[in-house]
Parts: C-alpha cells; structure tokens; sequence
C-alpha cells in the first residue's frame, strides 16, 4: 500500500472536484473492498475521498410510487433488518445476509456493494497476467484453475465473475441505480449498470470516471409471499456463491403471474434471462416448468475444465430455489443442515 | 484435608484470560525504542535466477533504512550443518538470500528494513527484479515416473522407513475371496495458525540478542542462529511465552528467524520481521500424496494380504518423509504385506509436519479401503474392524504398551448410536436430505523424548518449575502446572510456571504428541529428586522428627512433609528453606526414556470415530451433522484441554474431508487462494453436534506418568469417517480430499 492523502468530503460537488483534481483519486465509504486492493497493491490511489459524511443518502426511505429508495450509504447489515425491507422486500434482506460476514456487512455500503470487483485469483496476484487488471495482459483463469469463473457471458479476455449477493437480488427485482456526476443526475436500469467483460474487462460497470452511486429504487412489487434467495459454495459462511438464484414469483389463481429469476456467481454480473421468465408466465409453479426455464436460462453456457458442474448445477438450484419460493417458510438456505 | 490431585481435573488454561483479553504478547509485539521493520521481498517466478535488483526507488524513500537481499548479505556459515534444526529432514536446508538461485515461488529473495510496518511494505513494491525463467515441474501427478527412494537421515529416527515386505502379498492378493483396490489424492494443505510467523530481535550490543519468535522450539531456533550467525549459544536467548498456533508450522526455524536476526546484526538495532497471510504460504506445508491400496480377505473377512504404497511431494533439495503406509499392518493383521513409500522432487518449498503429518494420510487410505471392503464382504464396517482387532502390533510382531482400542469401537458406537443404521447405501433420510453412518479408525504413536526440567521450593514454600519448552496452544503449562502440584502435594495455585525461554532446561521441538510424555516425565523426575533434597534437609533440622525415617515413611501434602500414618506431625517446605538460610531448595534433572524396554513395545494413542452426514439430494451439499470419537490415549492429565485437542482435531477433519486446500495452478508453478477468504476452513455454520470420550486405559510401559499424548489422533480417523459416511449417503465413493459436494451431483 502506498502513501495517500485522506479528504472527507461534505457534500457532492467537494468530492467530485477532489476526484476530477487527482490523477488516482478514489472515492471511499465501507472500503471493505478497498482497503484490501490497496494492500494488494491493485489500487493505488493519491487520495482518498471519504464520502461517509456527504449530506443525504443516510437512509431508506418509501417512494410516493409504493417503492423504496435505498441510500447508497446505509450499511448492508441496517439494509437487510430494516423492517420495511424485511416486511416488502425478505429477498433482498436474505440475500444480503448470505453474503460476506457479519462484520463486513456491518461496514459495508449499499453503493459500494455494487461496485465491488471480482474475486477471481488472478484478478488478486498482480504477478500473473490478468485483463481485468492490467488490459492486455491476458487471461490466466481460462486455462488456469477455472472452478469458481463464469459460465455465461464470457468472452475470451475474461472470464471473471461478479461476487455480489445483494445484487443478485436486485437485479430480480428490477432495481434502478441513482448516480450524480458533475454533468448532474441521471439513473440506470440494474441490467444495465452492470457490463459483461467483451473487450474491455476492466470495467465493471457502466458508471462514468467520478460518478457517486447516490441511492437505489426498488419498484412496488417485492415478492413478499413467495421468494427464494439460495446460495451454493464451499462453506456455509463467508464463501462466494459458486452458484446462487434469487427467485420472485407472483402466482395467481395457481399460475405464475409474473416470475423473477437471477442468478450469481455465474456471470460477470447477476444474470437473467427474460425469455425464461416469459415462458413461466401463465403457467403451473411446478418442478418440470422451472426446469424447464432452468434450460432457457443456462442456453449457451460455456465451460472451461474445472467448473463444467456449474451448469448441472444452476439448473438444480434453480428449480430448488423456484420450488423453495412457493413456501418460503420451508427454506433451508441449502447450505444449513435439518433443523 | 488433603490437597485433591490435581492430576485428572478438567482446569482451565491457566494463561486464558491473558489470551482472551489481549494481555498475552505474542513475538511480533514486543516494542522496545527504535524498533526497525522488515518485510519480506519473495520471488515472483518458481524456478531460475536474480539477474538484477533496483532498489533506487525503494531506497529513496525516507525511513527506509536498508535492503538485504544476496548481493550485500554478510557472509554466513558455509554447511548445511549449520543450516540443519531439530526437525531437518535428509538434504540441504534452504538458506535465505544464499545465492541468486530460486528454486520455489515465494521464496524469500530479499529483505527492506524501514521505520514502519507499512514503508517497508510500500518500498517492497518498488523494487525492481529481473529474473531468467527456468521451466518447472510442481504437479505430483504428472510426474509420479520419478518417485525415488528417500534418503535416510536423522529425521528418520522418528519417521522409520515402510516395515519389509511380509510372505507373498501378490499370490495371496491374487487368491483372496474379497478384494478391493483403489487410488487416493490429497493436495496441497497449508499450517495457517491465525497468528502470523513474526520474530522481533532485540540487539543487546557484545554479540548478544534476545530474540521473540514464534516457533515451537525455542531451543531449536537458538541452536539455529547460534550456528548461522556464529554466536556463542548462550549469548542467544529465543523467547517464545505464547504461540498463537502454529500445527506444526512453528517446528523448523522459519525464514523470517533468520531475517530478523540477520537485519538486527548488520544494523545493530531491534528488528521486528512478521509475514502477511500470502507470505505464511511461502514455507513448509502438507505435501500433496497419491495412495495405492490393495487389500484382499478370506471368505469371512479376515485380512490375508495388503499393499498400501503412498507417492508424496518433496523439495529438490531435501527428503522430507511422512509415516504414510506404516499403519495399516500395525492396526491390522495380515501375513502378506507389501508397504512402499516413495518421493517425487518438485520444485515448491520442503514440505513439513502438519497435523498428524502421515497418520490423517494413510488413514484416508486404509479406512477408506477397510470401508469399501465392508460393502464387499456385507460385513459392518466396524464388524470388520473387530474381526481384523490385532491385540498386539504385527508389523513389528511387538505387542502394544497398552491398547484399548476395542472400548473406543464399542463405547464410541453405543454413544453414536452405530446400531440404528441401514447397511444399504442411500437407504436412510431425513426429508430431502440424503443420511449417511460412517466410521473408522485411527492410530498416532507414543513417543518420549530426552528433556530437563528445574524444580525450586521458593522461600514462601511454593514450587517453582521451569522448562524451555513452549505452549503452542495445547494447554501445556498448564497441565506442566498440574503434574508439579501432584509431585510436591502442593494445590495447582502454588505453583509457578515458568517456559517458552532458551536459558531454561532443555526442551526438544514441541510436536509429534509427544510433549506431554516427555516434559511430563522431566517434571516427574524433577518433583522427586526435589522431594528427596527437601526430606534430608528436613531430616537435618534441628532435633528433626524424621531423623529415624526413610522416605517412604513420609508423604508430601498440603506444603509440608507429614508423617504418613501420623499427619499431625509435619514440617512445612518454609520451614525447612527457613532452616535452609533462607536459600531456595532446588534441583534440576535430566529425564530420559528407558529405551531398552520401550523397544519390547509398540506404543500407540487410539481412536474410533462415527459420523453422520446429511446430503442434499439433488444439490450434494454435504454437512456433517454429528461425529463422535471415542480416545484411548492413556492417562489424560487435564480432561478439559485434551477434549479441545480432539474437538480441534474434529474440526480440522470436516476441513480435511470437505473444505481446506491450498488451490496450485500447476502451468504458472504457485498457489492461487494464499488468504482465509479463499483458503476454507471450517466456519461456526459448518460445525455441528461433536462429542468426545475418552476410554479408560493404563499403561505402566509406556511412561512414568503413563499418558500418550492427544495432539494429533483427533485429526487421523474421522476424515475417512466423513467419506465413507458420504459413501454410506450417497453411494458414490469420492478418494479425494477435499470432496466437493459438486463431485456428489
């Protein structure tokens, strides 16, 4: 880690000047994830910009449309036990609480959860060739040891997967990110905040050099009386998903009105498939038509040589998790032994 | 009322609180005026040469005070000799900043010394290094066509070379009723004691140091440096009061020792070195092994042959060995053996002692083909192990110093509740979780080694005991505490420990399960020559009451020596140092093991453990819901300590079968996952329902204080337990640790 200057911004157009001034200026809230790239010697930041004290965003508010705005700087663990959260939204609060551990959810922001980088191995050890990293450079995963890399969306510069629970479960729940920039406000559609790897792998997202992610909207519909948030990993706490699902399903009359399914730990961001929600969509909630989607969902899966399970095993947990959303009282979040 | 033995009561650790509330220091944070820093430069390639280092724009940054690397290292000592510690297997130690060789990845290449933890850091990344690659070779399994013989050295006292072959194995193999054959992997394994390899030496000027390191030999580590650096041994002092775990880590002096004390010479200052988490994957580890079974049976079960070989990793420059394949005949019988153990030399650090190094190995093997070969012969799994029950040890043809091995299987099987399960695979369920039963055995040795121990009865008649030997975490002061107390009748609070300090007795590398028996037994030693000393003292008091009396007709308690059939009449300890002038009465002795009649021995700690999984059906994650593991290792001084022995070993074993590894890329030579992030072990949501019984045993050979010791037998049979319960779930038979619960879909 190198030498930096520390500033603590009170409002927006202070940080953004300090971000605009300095060549490698960062901006910093939880740094759950930052602190530990600067002591990898991935970061190296000139400043750091505290944004914890920008006026604003410190709270979770209803929207007039029946929705809720999450403030980017209210911690993950306040978001997930907030009672309107847990009351409307228990999916995305049993996301958050799959991921990470208590400590960091403690610390960690809502902004900053979406803009945390991968944990592929390759991206952390600067001493190997990495895309992400160091563009050009290579990718070592491919042919490296690949267990925990992308199924979906690859491309052949990277194959990194984006390790967010929360953002699985917003991305189901069609979630809009609110970012302020010097150039002003301006929001973005979840789908379209996150970016595959194509070309240019070192960009996460499509959040422009000094933007501040000011809060998150979730839509009215929250899928309280039948969602599933399910994890697959290595270990039953603090492990990435190997694979996840969060499921939302609005069923009616005994069809599926309307059907969420989002996937982690797969892809370079949380991935859905619209074609696959579509086809539930007036159809019986049952074992044979989520496995059904499942297929539709993992269409083009490719596989490099250590996690070809991946795809057996997100159509598995797929119908799991779809089947687990139908009572969501019966969820043993897979991972947990019988009561 | 006679002081209650202390000797059998579940005390807790007697240094707990200084742990749990942070008063307890550890070797890197001893702070003394003018503390210098260092972090450690490791190589970024895994084999070839420096060509150069830049150190321009590392050395231009104020506080930084120095850069060792090989090219302005001082001059060291030449032999391997030198270089070699208590635990050195055959070969040539590595020698940090030797030369411009390196031969593994992460090797430790140079050394910035600067005012802070973090410049020294900082200045690290500055470095500019210009290596010539050379190709490598680090995969075990690609290069089994090399496995050699290893070579025999001191290590091997310790570790003896596979028992010879036994009658015919391949004939009687080939005419067996029941046969099972199968091949086992493990990977590689790192130490990963939560605290950090760390040595702060303080430069005390006239070529004196006083050094604070982590390790599990503070004698070692002074021979070490003592013979590197060409000091007087007694001008090094290695302190080493706690040991935030260490597993075997701590065993061999490691390079940040070296670093340390190298920096603090050359800059007559205090230099404090401690690696990071990636770099406590740069040094010895468990070495990655493929196993070979072939076990064949008579129609009811009976063992008549049996060929356990075991291929494992070592370093280019030495042998390190493991007792892999040496257990199967001593836990079983067969006339027909056949035991190989061979190496293959890649290039990666030597590995070195983990955990019940070997036993947890070529128990994965042997239980698990004993387990398969159970389904083959539709025998119980732990009806087979009683048919094979051998009550003395057969590959040596010795009968055992005591085993109670056969209560472990029936104690531990009544408390599992063994009875309730289906033979049948994937017969048993609870909702859509798929259960399995599984069980097996494990064996670790009782060895006694040679150590010195100083007993004091100090002027307020309390007792005084010393040893250098360290406390890595086991509770071992204070069972040192409870074994004094006894010797002298005196309560556990009246004694003083004192240990982890070179200047005091000699104490070998504390390891192998072997530390309790033998400080234990210096302890002992110590305790009576100091009764003896305190009875002729008491006998040359004035008008003394015992002036007609031999010792056996006094006892020892409550701080006094009493007649034994008359307690009334007594003299306590202080008065007899008051008689004394004053002066402390003390002794010091040296205990050695009676060798000629342990050799009419095998001496063995044993185990039975019964586990049960829950497997999802369709997903395959796998939990181990209960697990229970029943001991006989001999007298158990303090029941509280040796329960966390085993509960930590338990917990280590669901690491061992389902979660740890150290992930290679074998094309770029290095680990991938050197963090607790990536490197899984076991966390509170992994760990259920585990119980421990410890089986009563006596045994009068095996010791004076007749104890085995119970550092590693917790982690030797409840790995194959796990597996063969999947196998018991599932039906499907994984031969390789890890097991990841996608390899069950």
């Amino acid at each position: 880690m190198n030498n930096f200057s520390y500033i603590k911004a009170n409002d927006l157009p202070t940080a953004f000047g300090h971000v605009r001034l300095g060549d490698a200026a960062k901006y910093i809230a939880g740094g759950t994830n930052l602190i530990d790239l600067m002591k990898y010697n991935l970061t190296k930041a000139s400043s750091l910009v505290d944004i914890n004290h920008l006026v604003g965003n410190h709270d979770i508010e209803e929207l007039p449309d029946g929705g809720l705005r999450l403030g980017a700087f209210v911690r993950n663990a306040a978001t997930a036990y907030h009672p309107l959260v847990e009351e409307r939204y228990p999916l995305l609060s049993r996301a958050i609480l799959a991921g990470a551990s208590a400590q960091i959810r403690n610390m960690a922001t809502n902004g900053g959860n979406l803009l945390q980088r991968t944990r592929c191995y390759y991206f952390y050890d600067a001493n190997t060739p990495c895309n992400k990293r160091e563009p050009g450079s290579g990718c070592s995963a491919i042919l490296g040891y690949n267990r925990i890399m992308a199924i979906l969306g690859t491309s052949e510069s990277c194959i990194a997967v984006f390790p967010s629970d929360m953002c699985v479960a917003l991305a189901a729940l069609d979630a809009v990110v609110n970012i302020s920039g010097e150039d002003g406000e301006r929001s973005l559609a979840f789908a379209d905040f996150h970016r595959l790897p194509g070309d240019t792998p070192e960009l996460d997202n499509n959040l422009k050099p000094g933007e501040i992610i000011t809060s998150i909207d979730i839509p009215q519909k929250g899928f309280a009386r039948n969602y599933s948030y399910l994890k697959l990993r290595d270990r039953n706490s603090y492990a990435f998903a190997l694979v996840s699902v969060a499921t939302g399903l609005e069923l009616e009359n005994g069809l599926i009105k309307d059907a969420r399914i989002a996937l982690g730990g797969v892809a370079h961001k949380p991935w859905r498939v619209k074609e696959a929600e579509d086809f539930l969509k007036e159809k019986e909630p049952s074992a044979e038509n989520f496995a059904q989607a499942a297929e539709i969902i993992l269409f083009g899966a490719k596989v490099f040589e250590y996690n070809s399970f991946k795809v057996e095993l997100a159509k598995r947990a797929i119908v799991r998790n779809c089947m687990m959303a139908l009572n969501p009282e019966s969820q043993l979040p897979g991972a947990q032994p019988s009561a | 009322m006679s002081t209650r033995p202390a000797i059998g009561q579940p005390i807790s650790r007697l240094e707990g609180h200084m742990k749990v509330t942070g008063a307890a220091k550890y070797a890197g944070e001893y702070n003394v005026p003018g503390l210098l820093y260092g972090y450690v430069i490791n190589s970024t390639i895994t084999k070839g040469k420096i060509i150069s280092f830049n150190t321009e724009a590392a050395k231009a940054l104020p506080g930084v005070i120095e850069i060792f690397t090989h090219e302005n290292r001082p001059s060291l000592a030449w032999f391997d000799l030198s270089y070699a510690d208590m635990d050195a297997p055959p070969g040539s130690p590595f020698r940090p900043l030797y030369n411009a060789e390196v031969s593994s990845n992460g090797q430790p290449i140079g050394l910035v010394v600067a005012e802070t933890f973090e410049l020294a850091r900082y200045a690290a990344t500055l470095m500019e290094i210009q290596y010539e690659e050379e190709s490598f070779r680090v995969d075990l399994k690609e290069n089994l066509a090399e496995a050699h013989t290893p070579s025999i050295g001191m290590a091997t006292m310790l570790k003896p070379p596979p028992p010879k072959p036994k009658g015919d194995f391949e004939e009687a193999f080939a005419n067996s009723y029941a046969q099972v054959s199968a091949e086992y992997f493990h990977g590689t394994e790192h130490h990963n004691p939560m605290e950090l390899f760390a040595t702060t030496t303080i430069y005390e000027g006239d070529g004196k140091l006083t050094i604070y390191d982590k390790t599990q030999g503070t004698i070692n580590s002074q021979l070490y440096v003592g013979n590197i650096f060409g000091l007087h041994f007694k001008d090094v002092r290695v302190i080493s009061p706690y040991v935030g775990g260490a597993f075997g880590s701590g065993l061999r002096p490691q390079y940040q020792l070296f670093l340390s004390v190298m920096a603090a010479l050359e800059l007559k200052r205090p230099v404090r070195v401690t690696l990071d988490r990636s770099q406590m994957f740069t040094f010895g580890h468990r070495p990655q092994t493929v196993q070979y079974t072939r076990f064949g049976t008579d129609e009811y079960g009976k063992i008549i042959a049996m060929n356990h070989k075991a291929i494992g990793e070592t370093s280019k420059n030495e042998d390190y060995t493991e007792n892999v394949v040496n257990w199967a005949n001593m836990l079983y019988a067969s006339k027909n053996t056949l035991m190989q153990y061979e190496l293959v030399d890649l290039d990666v650090f030597s590995p070195l002692d983990m955990r019940a190094p070997g036993g947890s190995t070529g128990s994965h093997a042997i239980e698990s083909t004993m387990d398969e070969l159970s389904y083959k012969l539709k025998i119980d799994p732990m009806q087979l192990r009683l048919i094979n029950y051998s009550e003395k040890d057969d590959s040596l043809g010795r009968p055992y110093s005591s085993k109670e091995l056969r209560q472990c299987y029936l104690q531990g099987a009544e408390r599992f509740g063994w009875a309730e399960r289906n033979p049948e695979p994937r017969s048993m369920r609870r909702g859509n979780k798929l259960i399995g039963y599984g069980m097996a055995t494990g064996i670790w040795e009782a060895n006694h080694l040679p150590a010195r121990a100083e007993a004091i009865i100090d002027s307020e008649g309390k007792l005084q005991v010393s040893s250098a030997v360290t406390d890595i975490g086991t509770g071992m002061m204070t069972i040192m505490a409870q074994i004094a107390a006894d010797e002298l009748g005196l309560p556990v609070e009246d004694v003083a420990i004192s240990y982890g300090d070179s200047k005091m007795p000699f104490a070998p590398i504390q390891g192998g399960s072997f530390t309790t028996s033998t400080i234990g037994s210096a302890i002992k030693a110590a305790g009576k020559a100091l009764r003896k000393k305190l009875f002729k003292k008491a006998k040359d008091m004035d008008s003394s009451i015992f002036s007609s009396m031999d010792i056996e007709d006094v006892a020892f308690r409550d701080g006094k020596i009493s007649v034994k059939d008359s307690p009334a009449l007594s003299v306590s300890f202080k008065e007899i140092v008051a008689a004394n002038k004053g002066k402390a009465i003390k002794t010091i002795n040296f205990s050695v093991p009676k060798f000629f009649k342990l050799k009419k021995y095998s001496r063995a700690a044993h185990s039975a453990v019964f586990v049960e999984v829950e497997v999802d059906e369709q997903l395959g994650v796998i939990n181990v819901t209960r697990a229970v593991t029943a001991v006989a290792a001999g007298r158990i001084i303090n029941p509280k300590t040796a329960r966390s022995q085993i509960l930590g070993g338990m917990v280590w074993s669901v690491s061992k079968a389902l979660r740890e590894e150290t992930i290679t890329d074998y094309r770029l030579g290095k680990y991938m996952n050197q963090n607790l992030g990536e490197y899984h072990i076991p966390v509170h949501a992994d760990i259920h329902d585990m119980d421990v019984i410890f089986v009563e045993e006596k045994d009068e050979n095996v010791n004076e204080l007749g104890t085995k010791g119970v550092g590693e037998i917790g982690l030797v049979g409840m790995p194959p337990a796990i597996a063969n319960a999947v196998y018991h779930a599932t039906g499907k038979r994984i031969n390789q640790f890890p097991i990841h619960f996608d390899s069950l879909l």
